[in-house]
């Protein structure tokens, strides 16, 4: 690996986040590096969305830093982490359903291009929205469907919806939380190559449960337990890690 | 745009009001010019309140409040010898936008039904503001001497008023579809449809929200300003909270996913009231007698219905299924 590959994008230093008594955020440290699939795993309740929302700005931390290309964003909020290039896809599909898909991913693409008051010329006729929406539904494999009523489409395109929403924003880190849920084994497998496909251009966050999905794509795992990174380290290292075993995989059996 | 039923729908409407003073004077019945004056001017206003309730998602429950300072910035003018119709109109707007500006900049932030209280709590309070006026009318409210001076358009000619109403509501019909399909149009629409993903995709979904409610509340001020020329009077219940539920009733009952719907609204709901308030439909007595004191609960049961049976508003009904974003 090169040392240009190891940029931090994003990094967490001591973060914390209580909910009352409960320690929901407990320390975390974390980098995302330029070109690399950082994965998180964990029990459910574990705390992924919790610290999920708190990288995006969506939940403010009560102690720590997050820094996003260098710069400290730890009170800057959603909108503004957004622009600088931190783009989240949902866990629970989040989009306009009574949009089209295209409309959809032009609502990205708008953000992305800066203001959106624009008051006069038709938007659809606007090449510069309409054009980076299409080629957006190309990379995830939705453009046939572009024309297509978002409560219309199956489960699995709605992921990818998710997603194409997400890459036109051109973030600069992705955070994908759980993109598998729910999608049948073939829709999961196209999901796995695409992901892939990505790592190139953008660094990654996965928050998934699939694990066969995860020890595919990442390059580093960390294991989250009671909001605390238990284990941090490469797929090999996770696999053969004792305490990961005890807190986690051995329970469900998916080491192989 | 294709041309769908919704816009040939439309279109009759407008070819309807553009004629209609050539029937009045043809049928020598010159109180219909002053009639769908009104009309048009309660159309102009659920327009207007219709860009943030429609494409906008937000209930306001006040927009009434900006009709009155319209109609009060004619009338306090005036008052004091301004009678200059575009002094007037600009001091209405600009009066308007620093009400609009600065209300909205509190009740944009919030949502669902405190929005629709603290609305209604600012609309009181200018209510309660002209009331206390007592040198321009407080309760009595302000008559106003003569119609603006608007140099080429002799307001004091009922149908030069007309024509100038109209062709405002045609301006309005048109700006708001250029906005609604430009890219502040789609943004406000997403922020309707789902403000958190809005936000997520970094739209400073607050700011798009004000500059709704400031356009919106503009085109209520505007109709304010004709309502005090066409009535030669500013007063209090022009602000009153029912004013600013009718307008809601408008908007909903014409269909509120279209631009053109609260026209309709307002058509129906105006002429209902026009006709049942005076029925007299020739059954026994005491039943007239219950009509006569009750027609509103006949506009209720007609609102009932079509919100049961027509949910995208009589407009939505008629142009077919689909709405489309335009209408017009």
């Amino acid at each position: 690996m090169s040392t240009s590959e190891l940029r931090p994008l994003l990094e967490v230093e001591g973060l914390v986040k209580r909910f009352g008594g409960l320690l929901a955020t407990d320390h975390v440290n974390l980098t995302v590096n330029a070109g690399e699939i950082h994965a998180i795993i964990g029990p459910n309740g574990a705390g992924k969305t919790t610290l999920i929302g708190q990288l995006t700005g969506e939940l403010a931390q009560d102690q720590g830093l997050v820094r996003f290309l260098g710069q400290d964003v730890s009170r800057a909020g959603v909108a503004a982490r957004a622009h600088l290039g931190l783009g989240r896809s949902y866990q629970i599909t989040q989009v306009c359903r009574e949009f089209t898909v295209l409309e959809n991913v032009m609502l990205s693409v708008q953000s992305h291009l800066g203001s959106s008051f624009k008051f006069w010329k038709p938007v659809a006729e606007e090449r510069e929205v309409v054009e980076p929406a299409r080629a957006a539904l190309q990379r995830v494999g939705l453009a046939k469907r572009a024309d297509e009523i978002v409560a219309n489409l199956a489960h699995g395109e709605h992921r990818q919806l998710e997603l194409a929403m997400t890459l036109a924003l051109k973030p600069k880190v992705l955070l994908l939380d759980e993109p598998m849920a729910g999608m049948s084994q073939v829709e999961s497998e196209e999901m796995v190559s695409l992901i892939a496909t990505l790592k190139s251009a953008h660094g990654i966050l996965l928050v998934e449960h699939d694990m066969d999905a995860v020890f595919k794509l990442a390059d580093r795992i960390s294991v989250l337990v009671y909001g605390k990174i238990i284990a941090s380290g490469t797929p090999e290292a996770i696999r053969h890690s004792q305490e990961v075993r005890d807190a986690y995989l051995g329970e469900e059996g998916l080491v192989a | 745009m294709k041309r769908d039923r919704a816009f040939w729908f439309a279109a009759a409407t407008l070819a309807f009001l553009a004629l209609l003073p050539v029937y009045a004077a043809l049928a020598a019945q010159p109180f219909y010019v002053t009639l769908f004056s009104r009309i048009m001017v309660f159309a102009l206003a659920a327009v207007g309140l219709n860009l943030v309730l429609g494409f906008g998602g937000l209930v306001s429950f006040g927009h009434a409040l900006y009709i009155g300072v319209g109609a009060y910035s004619v009338g306090i003018l005036a008052h004091h010898g301004i009678t200059n119709g575009w002094v007037q109109l600009v001091v209405a707007l600009a009066m308007v936008a620093l009400f609009a500006a600065v209300i909205g900049a509190v009740v944009v932030r919030t949502g669902g039904m405190t929005f629709i209280m603290i609305t209604l709590a600012f609309a009181q309070m200018g209510f309660f503001l002209a009331v206390s006026l007592k040198q321009y009318g407080g309760d009595d409210g302000l008559t106003i001497d003569a119609r603006s001076a608007m140099g080429l358009f002799d307001l004091a000619n009922n149908t030069v008023l007309y024509y100038v109403i109209f062709a405002s509501l045609l301006l309005t019909l048109y700006l708001f579809h250029r906005f609604i399909n430009a890219r502040f149009g789609l943004a406000l629409r997403g922020i309707k449809a789902n403000e958190r993903r809005l936000a997520a995709l970094g739209y400073p979904t607050f700011r798009y929200k004000l500059v709704a409610y400031v356009i919106s509340a503009q085109v209520c001020g505007l109709a304010g300003f004709w309502l005090a020329n066409l009535t030669k009077f500013a007063a209090p219940s022009y602000m009153a909270w029912t004013v600013s539920g009718e307008l809601i009733v408008i908007a909903v009952l014409g269909g509120m996913s279209s631009l053109f719907g609260p026209v309709i609204g307002a058509l129906v709901f105006l002429l209902l009231e026009e006709v049942l308030s005076s029925w007299k439909p020739g059954i026994w007595p005491a039943a007239e007698t219950l009509l006569g004191n009750h027609w509103l609960g006949l506009i209720g049961l007609f609102v009932f219905t079509l919100a049961l049976f027509a949910r995208q508003g009589i407009f939505g009904y008629l142009a077919g299924k689909k709405d489309s974003a335009g209408g017009h």
